[in-house]
């Protein structure tokens, strides 16, 4: 039940989605400034200059940038997309697997506590491999397995950046 | 003199046997991560910065050097090999060198990149020798209004001068400031940004900020966009040169220096503007000018050692000013503040043998680069072949170790994966990263330096102004800020009728 007007309106949305950084932008300035306003500045103030200032002129600055950037997106302008290797701008932003590798990232990041880096690791290299279109079952266990290994032994024996070894380093 | 008997001891500590073995390996570990599709020198740094932590800064440094130059040798053989460069100073040695390595001469288009890093970087070095003592003597004098000018200058360089966009580009300042000012006030201790949260009061670690925006943002923008049919690298042997080539080459690898050192050194945006620069001129210069375009060898060689040179420069300002002028600079910075030291003039005398170590590991690494990846080079062609979903779930992997090894917290990567978020969504609205990554390095810092200032002169305002030198440098940041309406008054004057 959608109207032609609804839909021109949608498609002047996705067109103009570039809004949505002006908003971002003048959210964290109010964000800021809120800060900036409600410190209690009384305490050990040195010199003329407190902890205040810097917060309102970078609050401030991001209010007007925000303002500006929508005029210009208003006007017509637009940022260029950043072109690279492995990059093809031609087909459109692939959503499921961006939310998919920060799904995994996320549960990657969770998983470190409880199960110890190595196990963690691999299933972050694999499920992002997976994410990323890699279906080889057989292999891309056996690599995200290695990896996270040798990674572990690397850093935490040779390098002397202590990692968690979790229950799987227990065992061995 | 007197530095060079500080560069005699410096490759005293660098020739060290494991100095030597740090250096060999940042050289390798540089050259690998640099040559892998997608990955600039900027990210190779910010991603191989944790690998350094355990060890003392004298040998962190030295493997970093190694790391620089490596990653940007392995930059410039993705381009020829595989025509797709990924980064901006990369871009002139495709332009060249593909062609060349499509018409079979790729290892002559290696050997001729492989010796312009190698000629760049070892004159670029000699200057920096030469320069940074005399300019960190010079700076020694400077006071707080002097930096915080220069670091204004810095916020103004960076996003006006680069980019397409300056209001985009003061965004992106904006928000890398606004992550600068999380956690505890340096001066008052008083809590900004930290919403209650025990450990944002600690403040974000830059290590953070860097791997965030440059490696996940990076590879969640590529995930969106993933190319289903990657390019082909073209294989290729040994690199050498014939004497024909020699003879062609000599002299841009001379002259490559000559642009890219002093472009290095100033804010202007690294290697891009001298890279194409050098070209230019040895495309006006040459004698075979009908090649150009379909494989010159000149092409390859000038601006290679126009970009390794404009690196050393790099490095003039980042020892003697604490100033970063390239995303790498600003990774550097930030590995010198989690040693806890400051870069800036007192760095020479403070730290003789870490700063001499370096600069005199930059020639080790130079002659190790040449030494290895000559030889290497098929190897590092093959790495080319790597499937894609492998290379982006390894920067994937290698991110969260590095940023979970800083403080070992699950919050970091969090704040990380958040950081990464943004990183994307500045690639989709061309909003520029430099700027951010500058602005949580220097705001910090630039704000003590106001904040002291300020102290000095009892709140007025001319205290900010109160020396020649920062007047000089305002004078400047006025003529960068006029430059747009100044040109458009240039150009309507030139096309007046007369």
């Amino acid at each position: 039940m959608t109207t032609p007007l609804a839909r021109s309106r949608r498609a002047w949305l996705r067109e103009h989605s570039e809004l949505g950084v002006g908003l971002l932008l003048a959210v964290i300035g109010v964000l800021v400034l809120t800060d900036a306003l409600t410190m209690n500045v009384d305490t050990g103030q040195r010199g003329p200059v407190g902890p205040r200032t810097v917060p309102l002129v970078v609050g401030g600055g991001l209010l007007a940038v925000a303002v500006l950037l929508t005029v210009d997106v208003l006007r017509g302008g637009r940022g260029e997309a950043e072109t690279g290797e492995d990059i093809d701008l031609s087909e459109p932003s692939d959503w499921r697997t961006v939310l998919l590798l920060a799904g995994v990232f996320l549960a990657g990041a969770v998983l470190i506590g409880p199960l110890g880096f190595p196990i963690a690791g691999a299933l972050l290299f694999w499920g992002s491999a997976y994410a990323l279109g890699s279906r080889r079952a057989d292999r891309d266990p056996l690599i995200a397995a290695v990896l996270s290994l040798v990674t572990y032994v690397v850093f935490n024996n040779l390098l002397g950046v202590p990692l968690p070894g979790g229950p799987l380093m227990g065992v061995l | 003199m007197d530095s060079l008997n500080s560069l005699l001891d410096g490759f005293g500590t660098a020739l060290t046997p494991i100095n030597l073995l740090w250096a060999a390996i940042g050289v390798l570990l540089g050259t690998a991560i640099g040559v892998l599709p997608g990955i600039g020198p900027a990210m190779a740094v910010a991603l191989l910065l944790p690998v350094t932590y355990g060890l003392e800064p004298t040998g962190a440094f030295i493997m970093f050097a190694g790391i620089y130059y490596g990653a940007m040798f392995g930059g410039s053989t993705t381009s020829i090999l595989l025509n797709t460069p990924g980064e901006s100073a990369a871009v002139v040695a495709a332009i060249e060198g593909n062609p060349m390595a499509k018409a079979g001469r790729g290892a002559q288009a290696l050997a001729a990149a492989a010796g312009g890093h190698f000629a760049g970087g070892m004159i670029g070095t000699i200057l920096l020798v030469v320069l940074a003592p005399t300019v960190a003597a010079l700076a020694v004098d400077i006071g707080a209004p002097d930096y915080f000018a220069i670091m204004v200058l810095a916020f103004i360089a960076v996003t006006s001068v680069l980019g397409s966009s300056r209001i985009r580009g003061l965004a992106s300042l904006l928000i890398g400031l606004t992550l600068g000012l999380v956690g505890l006030d340096q001066m008052t201790g008083q809590q900004r940004l930290t919403f209650g949260s025990l450990q944002l009061a600690d403040g974000i670690d830059v290590v953070i900020v860097a791997v965030g925006l440059f490696a996940i943002g990076e590879a969640l923008w590529v995930a969106a966009h993933l190319r289903r049919t990657s390019g082909d690298a073209i294989p290729v042997g040994r690199p050498w040169l014939g004497k024909a080539d020699v003879k062609r080459t000599w002299k841009p690898w001379l002259r490559g220096p000559v642009i890219g050192f002093p472009f290095g050194a100033i804010p202007a945006g690294g290697a891009e503007i001298p890279t194409f620069l050098s070209y230019v001129t040895e495309k006006r210069l040459s004698q075979h000018k009908d090649e150009f375009g379909r494989g010159a060898i000149e092409g390859v060689a000038g601006p290679e050692s126009a970009a390794s040179a404009s690196a050393a420069g790099t490095l003039v300002s980042m020892l003697t000013l604490g100033l970063p002028t390239t995303a790498v600079a600003a990774v550097m910075l930030a590995a010198f503040q989690q040693y806890g030291i400051q870069p800036g003039p007192l760095l020479f005398e403070r730290e003789p043998d870490l700063v001499w170590g370096l600069i005199a590991s930059l020639f080790v690494g130079m002659v190790l680069l040449l030494a290895l990846n000559l030889p290497l080079a098929p190897l590092w062609a093959k790495l080319l072949r790597v499937p894609r979903p492998y290379l982006y779930a390894g920067i994937l992997f290698f991110a969260a170790t590095g940023a979970y090894a800083v403080g070992g917290e699950t919050l970091d990567l969090v704040i990380l994966l958040i950081i990464g978020l943004i990183g994307f969504g500045m690639r989709r609205y061309g909003l520029p990263v430099l700027p951010a990554v500058i602005g949580v390095i220097l705001g910090p810092a630039a704000e003590q330096q106001l904040r002291r200032a300020l102290q000095i002169s009892d709140g007025s305002v001319t205290g900010l102004v109160n020396t020649p030198f920062s007047v000089t440098v305002y004078a400047v940041i006025v003529i960068l800020l006029a430059w747009p309406l100044l040109k458009k008054v240039i150009t309507r004057r030139r096309h007046l009728p007369v």
